[in-house]
């Protein structure tokens, strides 16, 4: 077989799904070839079948569709053509596949080295010792900690980043020919996502396996892909060279993907000097039992802020970082150990119970994820219509009006109101999650996520409408969130939590210039960039200082590059303040970039 | 009805798959069979019509006799009444009393759950035909009686399976929003929890019916339940059993009776939810 043949070529694919007026395709006519060794990657927003063209080149389709026309070829193997029972000796075996949720793909009560070598063991490749070698030297190979004994833990006890390298250890131990890769990396931090598509990259290199790779997230496939496929609707839009399609995309779908990464920064609103609208004061709040006014598992530190009306605070972090508890927090959902939320000057009570309705009004929550923040047995009207009456007492016809009005305003048609909620797309979902939140109006707006279960265009869509009525209603905004570009472009000021304490506080100015906290270096320097060659400069910082995590030293320490042993792990850091930035470290920002630099 | 109402309950019975339609006619059947069936009878309920026992199915008497030479059809004509009143309102009464403490154990959680938990444990360590013997020594047998036991009997299974279900939507977004909305926990049950759980809570209801039905033959074999000449449809199984020998219909009868009613009952309660989910 010469160099020049592609290792996979699928041919005018086509995957049906039955319905009342015949059969409808989800995948229509799709062709795309793949050298040895390269890898491919599909992208698309949710819905457009790029995991069901990833799936089906395995030849498996999801229950209810079929595979109903073209071809796939695997090297000599003809895919389309064999039975579940001639599938299943390839599977796992010549093409393996690693999903989206590592946590979601382990079995909870069976341990990790158990699973990874299951595929070699059922295919009766090699001995449970040879394959338990091959685990240690995979696990090696992706530079995971301890190799020799994580495979005898459970997945529970290992991290989301760790845990997504074990499965992509479990797909390579049968050496495959072809890996499919399901948005692996979606779940992951951005700093955890930087390591793993390190390790993926060599590995797969190591393997020589071809690949396709599925996701959303176009800089990321800057990092992995060889050839880039766009699909939208179940149709091939683009296909060509990564270089190709990022630089130059032919396709104006894929133009409008590429821009919708980048939000161009909004204008920022006039400063005013007028008493703040919600004000945080020394916040301290946690989980568990109180002791010295501490809680068990303390999440906040000592934050404190302030938001004007009508202005916007972006609040980002990893996950584990405290942002989501922060929101929760300011709405009453978590009462706070100490400190107060002030809202236009009164201090508000801690918890739900204690506010008075009037209070409870002024601040709304958006939830993260409209699936499960908007009850499937309500209709849109129902969702809507509660709030008005809760609130503002406003029943039949008075009700039906503002409904219709706040649906213009989400810019939804008026037809959707008397659907139920489960049978509106993710996007229009948001929608009625946001509406739902602004029939309250509320003068404090806490958006938690709102964008991240949503495609880059549709996620784009709604930060420029949460924008819009900003500005229209003079709501203040709390974005949470850890897409960095999105909060840098729209929000006014920028908070950086780390480890629930407030490690940077900058205006958007300060916050887009270049001194910053250690921890927030390492984030803006992990955000992929749309440079294939990103992924190789990127360095992972190297730790300074191997102090024991303490609840009074800088949370940071552990991981910072810049900390100075028997400073940083003997004294609390200080705050730093200059006009338009504060900073929780014993180092001026500036100084950290000489550092760096040094 | 209004016309309204009508035309719903039209498009509800059209937007069923034909299962659903075949189980929405079974229950249907012995809904009028309940409440008709003793002024359609032939005979009286506890006459002695034929002088052989276990005779076939014959132009005089439809289903044959039972084992005193009573007309069977008479018989299976009234037993219905009992089984699908006492059952299904025990079932009711059952579901209803369970559903009503699992969401108050769920939304109040804390003390107030560990409280109503711990009671349902000893309900349910309680024999339901030692507790059916005793009461019934207290009060003497009646049909009120007799559907407060079979509805205690069944309240801690609910519960338990209420609870569960509770327990996953309380934790679930939908429900915090509302408490952020500063909503009373008597609405986050009834209008955001509940919805959502009345599917499988009626896939429950349909399984403590047969229960039900199964527990008052018993009840009715040790002389508890419904009084001679009287029976349910259980009742009428048991005491023409020793007609199995002889393919009586005295006995498939009535077997076939209590078949089709609760497997009418759960192929409307599952086609319901299908055309939900």
């Amino acid at each position: 077989m010469g160099a020049r043949v592609p290792h996979v070529r699928v041919e005018n694919l086509r995957v049906l799904v039955p319905s009342k007026g015949g059969d409808i395709a989800i995948i229509d006519n799709i062709s795309f070839a793949i050298g040895r060794g390269e890898v491919l990657a599909l992208i698309g927003e949710s819905g457009s079948g790029k995991s069901t063209t990833a799936l089906a080149v395995m030849g498996w389709c999801r229950h209810g569709s079929r595979i109903g026309g073209g071809q796939i070829f695997v090297g000599e193997t003809e895919i389309s053509a064999l039975s579940e029972a001639e599938l299943r000796p390839i599977r796992g075996r010549r093409i393996a596949y690693i999903a989206q949720s590592a946590a979601a793909a382990f079995n909870p009560s069976r341990t990790i080295i158990d699973q990874v070598v299951e595929p070699a063991l059922i295919h009766g490749l090699m001995s449970r010792q040879q394959a338990e070698n091959k685990a240690v030297s995979l696990f090696r190979a992706l530079s995971l900690p301890m190799a020799e004994s994580i495979g005898n833990r459970y997945p529970h006890q290992v991290s989301g980043g760790q845990l997504q390298r074990l499965m992509a250890a479990m797909a390579l131990i049968t050496e495959p020919e072809l890996v499919i890769l399901d948005e692996p990396t979606t779940a992951l931090d951005v700093t955890t996502q930087v390591e793993v598509l390190k390790c993926f990259k060599a590995a797969l290199a190591q393997a020589g396996a071809s690949a396709i790779y599925v996701s959303h997230d176009l800089a990321v496939v800057a990092q992995m892909a060889d050839r880039i496929a766009v699909l939208k609707q179940g149709t091939l839009r683009e296909e060509g060279p990564a270089a190709q399609v990022l630089e130059n995309p032919r396709d104006a779908y894929t133009s409008s993907l590429l821009s919708a990464v980048r939000p161009a920064p909004v204008a920022a609103k006039a400063p005013c000097d007028a008493a703040p609208l919600l004000a945080i004061r020394g916040l301290v709040a946690g989980y568990g039992a109180l002791r010295d006014g501490v809680p068990s598992v303390p999440v906040l530190r000592d934050i404190s802020l302030e938001l004007q009306r009508g202005g916007t605070l972006g609040i980002i972090g990893e996950s584990g970082s405290g942002k989501s508890t922060l929101a929760r927090v300011i709405a009453g959902l978590l009462p706070a150990a100490q400190g107060q939320v002030l809202l236009d000057g009164t201090p508000l009570p801690p918890a739900v119970a204690g506010r008075s309705r009037a209070q409870l009004r002024q601040i709304q929550m958006v939830f993260q994820n409209a699936d499960t923040a908007l009850n499937p047995a309500h209709s849109v009207a129902g969702i809507l219509g509660r709030p008005l009456e809760f609130y503002h007492g406003l029943k039949g016809d008075a009700a039906t009006c503002r409904i219709a009005e706040l649906m213009e305003l989400i810019r939804l048609p008026r037809d959707l109101i008397h659907r139920p909620v489960r049978e509106l797309s993710g996007g229009q979902k948001q929608r009625v999650n946001l509406a739902r939140a602004l029939a309250a109006q509320p003068q404090v707006l806490l958006c938690d996520e709102v964008t991240s279960a949503l495609d880059t265009v549709v996620g784009a869509a709604i930060m420029r409408l949460i924008d819009d009525l900003r500005r229209e209603l003079g709501i203040a905004t709390v974005f949470i969130s850890h897409d960095i570009h999105a909060v840098s472009a729209f929000c006014e000021d920028v908070l950086v939590l780390y480890g629930g304490a407030p490690v940077e506080m900058a205006s958007r100015e300060v916050f887009n210039g270049a001194s910053h906290h250690p921890y927030t270096r390492l984030l803006l320097s992990s955000l992929p960039a749309m440079d294939p060659a990103w992924l190789g400069r990127v360095q992972p910082p190297v730790p300074t200082c191997a102090a024991a995590q303490c609840a009074d030293l800088c949370r940071f320490v552990q991981r910072c590059p810049v900390a100075v042993p028997g400073l940083c792990d003997r004294v609390a850091p200080p705050v730093h303040a200059i006009p338009g930035q504060r900073w929780l470290c014993h180092f001026a920002p500036t100084s950290v970039t000489e550092r760096d630099q040094a | 009805m209004s016309a309204g109402a009508m035309r719903n309950a039209a498009a509800f019975v059209t937007g069923l798959p034909w299962a659903g339609r075949i189980g929405g006619g079974l229950v249907a059947f012995w809904l009028i069979v309940a409440v008709a069936g003793p002024w359609v009878a032939p005979h009286a309920v506890g006459a002695f019509v034929d002088s052989e026992t276990f005779s076939p199915m014959s132009g005089r008497f439809w289903l044959g006799s039972d084992y005193l030479g009573r007309d069977v059809l008479s018989r299976l004509l009234s037993a219905a009444r009992y089984t699908v009143f006492l059952g299904l309102g025990a079932a009711l009464v059952a579901c209803t009393i369970g559903t009503t403490l699992a969401l108050t154990a769920a939304l109040w959680s804390g003390w107030v759950d560990e409280v109503i938990a711990r009671a349902m444990d000893t309900m349910n360590s309680i024999p339901s035909k030692i507790l059916a013997l005793v009461l019934v020594a207290a009060a003497g047998s009646s049909l009120p009686l007799l559907l407060v036991i079979c509805a205690v009997t069944y309240v801690p299974g609910n519960f338990r399976i209420a609870r569960a279900l509770a327990m996953n939507l309380v934790g679930l977004d939908f429900v915090t929003v509302a408490r952020a909305r500063g909503e009373s926990r008597r609405y986050i049950a009834l209008h955001e929890v509940l919805p959502n759980m009345i599917h499988p809570l009626l896939a429950d209801m349909g399984l403590r019916f047969v229960f039900i039905v199964l527990l008052l033959s018993g009840l009715s074999f040790l002389g508890l339940g419904v009084q001679p000449p009287y029976a349910d449809l259980g009742s009428l199984v048991r005491e023409n059993i020793s007609g199995l020998t002889e393919g009586a219909p005295a006995i498939f009868a009535p077997a076939l009776a209590i078949a089709s009613l609760t497997v009418g009952a759960n192929l409307l309660i599952d086609a319901t939810k299908q055309e939900k989910a």
